[in-house]
This record gives structure tokens, C-alpha cells and sequence, in this order.
């Protein structure tokens, strides 16, 4: 197959009357890591959430085709199950359902889909153990409830966690380096390097340099005002924390 | 109020019960007959009731339930937690077969004949003596109640095993019960009251609690009676310095339920009550709460949480109030409801009396459906919508059974719910 993992040509989207994103043309081929930077409130997790498919956005133009197919026209469990998995910026607490509960649950809806059957509980146990120790996670969250309580950090790593049970194909993490300390960070960046391959992509929302620095983009994005205003290898990102923002405002004034 | 109609053979059972029994309970019982017979069951016009109207009870004229219905040994024994003591009362009539009674020393399980009988001053001190409100419901079940329990504690007695009391209706007749529960200085124990049926009668029941110094209850109501069954249960608990009691009720069953829970707390108590309202079909529901710190240092949790779906409707009144001298209370208490259809109904009341200024009181509702995001975060790791929906849903209630200390009963509570969540999957429990 030749198609691109991820293609966005000319995508608009606003929420509630108003435009959010306004025009975004973007390509990820498989094995590919794409890096998205850029100022507050400039769009980059309303895309995320886009692709994942949050309701409650209009999208007013453009397509986006995940391997070839409509990825706009599918339910977002479906997105899901196809292999797209969204780490969120904020993780949601959900108090009653334990963590082990929800794994399993959200591994079983995968296979299903895919014709297989469900996973072994002593197979699965030992699978997610396996994974935990990467992530430095102590067994005990297994058994709390989904990110309740959890601390910032412990529920970004809950979310690489997830993402290396469910080995998704199409991996949108928005934020994920936000609320880390520094080994946290480290932790963080070893899951999705253990996760990166020719047959899987990631498109990263960050704000710095330093999650680039463990996890090197092939492309790297400059978003403002819902476009891509800037895109360009790896340097792109070390010129941005030098420079910052300024030279978007210039950039945008000019061409208004 | 001039329902003064005659009541269904009430006064010549009242007439049957005093005739056995002392002077100063039957006494008690034709006074509050006569003051039944004029006023009948509350009115919606009264505050405390205007949410719930129980004008289709007042229609009913219910006969009491003189004799026990037949009986299905099977299926009473499923209804039994295991790792329990047993007291059964069918349509209010003590199962001598079927219960655990302790007639002597320092636990005393008993029936409420037996206690007539063997503690007689137990009863003329006690009865009556938790209870602070008057309402014709009350009225009804002094007047009328023939079976019950007594439960006494010595002092720093403590129970090995939970008691189980389990009242099965099985015939749509008027069911007045009465349980009293005196645990002394340090006494420790646990109760599970479970109402169950396949009938539509009323069941017209009281408990009165006195707790002594540093006691300590754990109270569990499971009311889980036929769609089409009536239900009062006042619950009447007054504390002594430094006692905890706490309360969780499960109200799943019934056409029409109401809770009434009457705490009193002096110095340095802690009560708790916790409540679930699953108000599905045409269920209503409604628990009536109010706390009141009489004494400094009280420490007060209330945490009810509501389902109201299909044309379910619940309703919670949830009155705090801090007297003069009750310096220092720290009170919340929260009510959260899920209102998941449009004919569905949430009626919720906090209210706050606050008579001493060095308080901490806090109070919240939401009412809402479930959370979007929670459920976009589920569909995202591949859950589908239906599934995604009973599992929040699934939370909301596990929260609640998994905070039940007794075992057995845990694992009563999902055999019960867990088959509600047909789209998921709970074969282990999350
Ligand atoms: N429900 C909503 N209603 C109105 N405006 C919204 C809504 N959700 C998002 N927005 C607006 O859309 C814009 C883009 O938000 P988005 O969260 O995508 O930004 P972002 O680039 O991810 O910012 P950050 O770096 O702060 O995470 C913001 O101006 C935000 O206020
Ligand atoms: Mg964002």
C-alpha cells in the first residue's frame, strides 16, 4: 500500500460558530514522527481531538484519510479499534472502574474487531506487568480507579501505558512531556521509542525542545491561528525555544 | 386533617397486640392509634412530604398482614448473606427456623415477642426514645407493629459476625415493623437490613438506635421490593459522645419508597450515610435525611448518588442542622444525580441550619448526565458507545459496593446489579 498513514488536506473545523482550524494540510507516512509546536490556543489539541473524533466540531471543509480511508466519517471507537489512539492533554478520572478493568476491556474491543479472540487473563497480567515496568509504574494502579487521583505525571504515564497494551498503528499525543519531571520525562520517552516502527506513526503536540531531544521528529510543525504556518526537519524546534513566538506574530501580521 | 373513615380492622389489631401485652405499650399503641385515625398518612400539603405523595397509600386501605404468607425455604436461603446471623421476618412475622437468636448475656438478637417476654425492661425504657418527629407513618407503625427485632450490645461488646435481618413481603397487605438496636459504651456491631418481596403491600417499618458512649454501628439497607410495593422506613439513631454511625442504603425496588433518616449527634460523634437511588420503570424514591449536631466536635458525611431513568423519579432532602452549642462541626454533604431520560425526574433539597458560627458546613448537587468527556475517553481506547455509557454508569455504582466493608454483602450487591450491565462485560469484577 502507498497510501500515507495520515492525510489532512485543507481541514476546517470550528466549534460553536466559531473557526478553529482553518485549513490544515498535513501528511504522515508510516514509521514517521511528526512533532506540532506552537503557541496556546492556536488549535493543536482541537486537531487531536478532530482526528480522534470528540464530537461537538463542525468540520466546515477538508478531509483526512487514515490509510486510505475516510477517518472523518468513522465513529471514534471505530477510529480506535482501526489503530488510532489518542493520548489526551487531560486525562480523564473515572471513579468505580479500576484500571486493569478498563485495559482489558479496551484490548478485548480491539481483537474483537480485528477477528481475534480474547485475551487469556494470566497472558494479559503478565503482558501488562511487563509494560508497567517500563513505564515505572507500581502494581497498584492496576487495581485503582482510571486516573483517579492519580498525579499529573502518573497520568501521562497511564496513558503510554495504555498505548503500549493497545499497540495502535496511528499514535496522537497531545502534551504528553506536560506536568513531568525530568526521569518522568525520560520514562515517557523510552515507552513511545519502544513503541516507534516503520509500520506506525505518531504525531506529537509539544511545547519543548526537550521530549525531541529523546524522541527525534522526522518533521516538525509550527502551528498558529488553526494553520501550519511553518514546517521543517528537527532544527525547526531548536530555533523556536531560541526564538520563540515573536516572528509568528510578524509572520501572521504580514499577511493580514 | 378529617380522614376519619374507618381503617381496615387497624383498631381491633391494635385491640389483639395490647391485649398481650403491658400497660404502658398498650397504652402507647391506642394513643397513637387514635391520633392514626385522625389523621391518617401525611399530606403532600405538609413541607416534608411534598415531594412525595402518598395519598395512593391513604387509597389503599391496606389489611394488615395478621399471618405469614407461605414460604419457599430456597428461596429465602438465597436471600441470606452467608457469614451472617440471621433474624427473618416474613410479612413481619418472626421465622424462628430461619434465624440466629440470642436470648441472654452480652449480645441479645432477639424478636421483638421474645423480648417482650425476656426484656421487658429493655423496652419500656428504650421504645420510642430515638425518635424525634411525628408523622402519621409513625403513628401507623406504633399503633400496629407485630414483629421487629431487639438488638443489645453490653458495654465494649463486640460482634464477630454481622446481623442480617431480612423482611420478605409476600402479600400485598400493611406490614408495620419495628426494630430497636441498643448498643452500649463501646459496643460494636454491624446490621444489614434487607427488604425484598414479590407483592405489592406496604411495608410500614421503623428502627430506633441508641448509641452509648464510643459505640459503633455500621447500618446497611438493601430495599429492593416488587415494582409495585409501598415502602416507608424511618430510621431513627440518637448518638451519645463519641459514638460513629453509619449508614449505607441501597434503594433499587418498590413503586413508591421513602427513606426517613434522623441522626442525632452529641459530642465528638461521626455519623455517615451514604445512599444509592437507582429510580428506574416508574420508580420513585425518595430518602428524607437530617443530621443533628446537638454537641461540639460532630463530625457528619453525606454522599447519595441517584440513577433517574426511563420515568424513574428520586428525590432527596438531605437537612443539616448545627445547634447552638455545636461548635466546631465539620459537615458536608453531596448528592449527585444522573438524570438519563426525559421523563425522568430529580428533585433534590440541601438544606442548612446553622445556629453556632465556628462551623465548617458544605454542601453540593450536580445534577447532569454522564460526563462527555469521560465517554469520548473511553471510545477512544476502542469501547463502544452503549458499553462506554454502562460502564460510567457501572462506576458510578461499583464506587458505592466496593466502600462495603462486609464481604458477603459486596459480593450480594453485584450478584444483584452487575446483570443490569448487559453491554459489558463483568464476568471479574473491576
Ligand atoms: N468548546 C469550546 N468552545 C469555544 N472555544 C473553544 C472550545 N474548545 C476550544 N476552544 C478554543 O479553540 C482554540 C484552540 O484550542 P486548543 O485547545 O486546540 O488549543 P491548543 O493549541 O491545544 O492550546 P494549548 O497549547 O494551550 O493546549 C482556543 O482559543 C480555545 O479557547
Ligand atoms: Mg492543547
Amino acid at each position: 500500500m502507498n497510501n500515507p498513514l495520515l492525510k489532512i488536506e485543507n481541514l476546517h473545523a470550528s466549534i460553536e460558530g466559531k473557526e478553529i482550524l482553518k485549513g490544515i494540510d498535513l501528511t504522515l507516512d508510516c514509521g514517521q514522527v511528526h512533532a506540532i509546536m506552537g503557541p496556546n490556543g492556536s488549535g493543536k489539541s482541537t486537531l487531536a481531538n478532530v482526528l480522534a473524533g470528540r464530537e461537538g466540531y463542525e468540520i466546515t471543509a477538508g478531509r483526512a484519510w487514515y490509510r486510505g480511508r475516510d477517518l472523518l466519517a468513522m465513529a471514534p471507537e471505530e477510529r480506535a479499534r482501526e489503530g488510532v489512539f489518542l493520548a489526551f492533554q487531560y486525562p480523564v478520572e473515572i471513579p468505580g472502574v479500576s484500571n486493569i478493568y478498563f485495559l482489558k476491556a479496551a484490548l478485548n474491543a480491539i481483537r474483537k474487531h480485528r477477528g481475534e479472540p480474547e485475551v487469556d487473563a494470566m497472558d494479559f497480567i503478565l503482558l501488562v506487568k511487563e509494560k508497567m515496568k517500563t513505564m515505572r509504574m507500581d502494581e497498584q494502579f492496576l487495581y485503582r480507579a482510571i486516573n483517579e487521583g492519580f498525579s499529573g505525571g502518573e497520568k501521562k504515564r497511564n496513558e503510554i501505558l495504555q498505548m503500549m497494551v493497545l499497540e495502535p498503528t496511528l499514535c496522537l499525543l497531545d502534551e504528553i512531556d506536560s506536568g513531568l519531571d525530568i526521569d518522568a520525562l525520560k520514562v515517557v520517552a523510552e515507552g513511545i521509542e519502544t513503541l516507534r516502527s516503520p509500520n506506525r506513526g505518531f504525531l506529537m503536540v509539544t511545547h519543548y525542545q526537550r521530549l525531541l531531544d529523546y524522541v527525534r521528529p522526522d518533521v516538525v510543525h509550527v502551528f498558529a491561528d488553526g494553520r501550519i504556518v511553518k514546517s521543517g526537519g528537527p532544527e525547526l524546534a531548536r530555533e523556536l525555544e531560541k526564538k520563540g513566538y515573536g516572528w509568528i506574530e510578524r509572520y501572521l501580521e504580514d499577511r493580514a | 386533617m378529617t380522614q376519619t373513615a374507618e381503617r381496615p380492622g387497624y383498631r381491633r389489631h391494635t385491640e389483639s397486640l395490647a391485649a398481650q401485652e403491658p400497660a404502658w405499650l398498650a397504652g402507647i399503641r391506642r394513643q397513637a392509634l387514635e391520633k392514626f385515625e385522625r389523621g391518617g398518612f401525611p399530606s403532600p400539603r405538609e413541607e416534608a412530604w411534598k415531594y412525595t405523595n402518598v395519598s395512593a397509600i391513604e387509597r389503599k386501605r391496606f389489611t394488615i398482614a395478621a399471618e405469614p404468607g407461605g414460604i419457599d425455604g430456597e428461596h429465602i436461603r438465597s436471600l441470606l448473606l452467608p457469614e451472617c446471623w440471621h433474624l427473618v421476618l416474613i410479612d413481619g412475622h418472626f421465622q424462628r427456623d430461619l434465624s440466629h437468636p440470642a436470648l441472654a448475656g452480652d449480645v441479645v438478637l432477639c424478636d421483638l415477642g421474645a423480648a417482650r417476654l425476656r426484656h421487658p425492661e429493655l423496652l419500656a425504657e428504650n421504645l420510642g426514645r430515638a425518635v424525634d418527629v411525628d408523622h402519621g407513618f409513625l403513628d401507623f407503625n406504633t399503633a400496629l407493629f407485630h414483629g421487629g427485632a431487639l438488638i443489645r450490645l453490653k458495654p465494649g461488646t463486640r460482634l464477630p459476625h454481622p446481623i442480617q435481618i431480612l423482611h420478605l413481603q409476600t402479600q400485598a397487605a400493611a406490614i408495620p415493623t419495628r426494630h430497636l438496636m441498643v448498643l452500649e459504651a463501646g459496643a460494636e456491631a454491624t446490621v444489614i437490613e434487607s427488604y425484598t418481596g414479590g407483592e405489592g403491600g406496604l411495608t410500614a417499618h421503623v428502627t430506633e438506635v441508641l448509641l452509648g458512649e464510643n459505640a459503633r454501628l455500621r447500618h446497611f439497607k438493601i430495599q429492593e421490593e416488587h415494582a409495585r410495593a409501598h415502602h416507608f422506613g424511618g430510621l431513627y439513631v440518637r448518638q451519645s459522645a463519641g459514638s460513629d454511625f453509619t449508614q449505607t442504603q441501597f434503594a433499587l425496588g418498590g413503586f413508591l419508597s421513602r427513606s426517613e433518616i434522623h441522626v442525632r449527634l452529641a459530642e465528638n460523634c461521626r455519623a455517615t450515610l451514604d445512599g444509592l437511588h437507582w429510580a428506574d420503570g416508574r420508580r420513585h424514591l425518595d430518602s428524607h435525611t437530617r443530621l443533628i449536631h446537638a454537641g461540639p466536635h460532630g463530625v457528619s458525611r453525606e454522599t447519595y448518588k441517584t440513577i433517574a431513568e426511563e420515568r424513574g423519579r428520586s428525590v432527596f432532602q438531605g437537612r443539616i442542622v448545627v445547634e447552638p452549642g455545636a461548635q466546631k462541626t465539620d459537615a458536608a454533604m453531596n448528592n449527585r444525580n444522573l438524570l438519563l431520560s426525559d421523563d425522568a425526574e430529580v428533585d433534590s433539597k440541601p438544606q442548612l441550619e446553622i445556629y453556632a458560627d465556628d462551623v465548617k458546613c458544605a454542601h453540593g448537587v450536580t445534577i447532569g448526565q454522564l460526563d462527555p468527556d469521560a465517554l469520548f475517553y473511553l471510545e477512544t481506547r476502542g469501547i463502544d458507545a452503549e458499553a462506554a455509557r454502562q460502564l460510567l454508569l457501572y462506576g458510578f455504582v461499583n464506587e458505592l459496593i466496593e466502600a462495603v466493608e462486609v464481604e458477603p454483602l459486596r459480593r450480594y450487591l453485584h450478584g444483584r446489579l452487575d446483570r443490569r450491565f448487559q453491554a459489558i462485560d463483568l464476568e471479574e469484577n473491576p
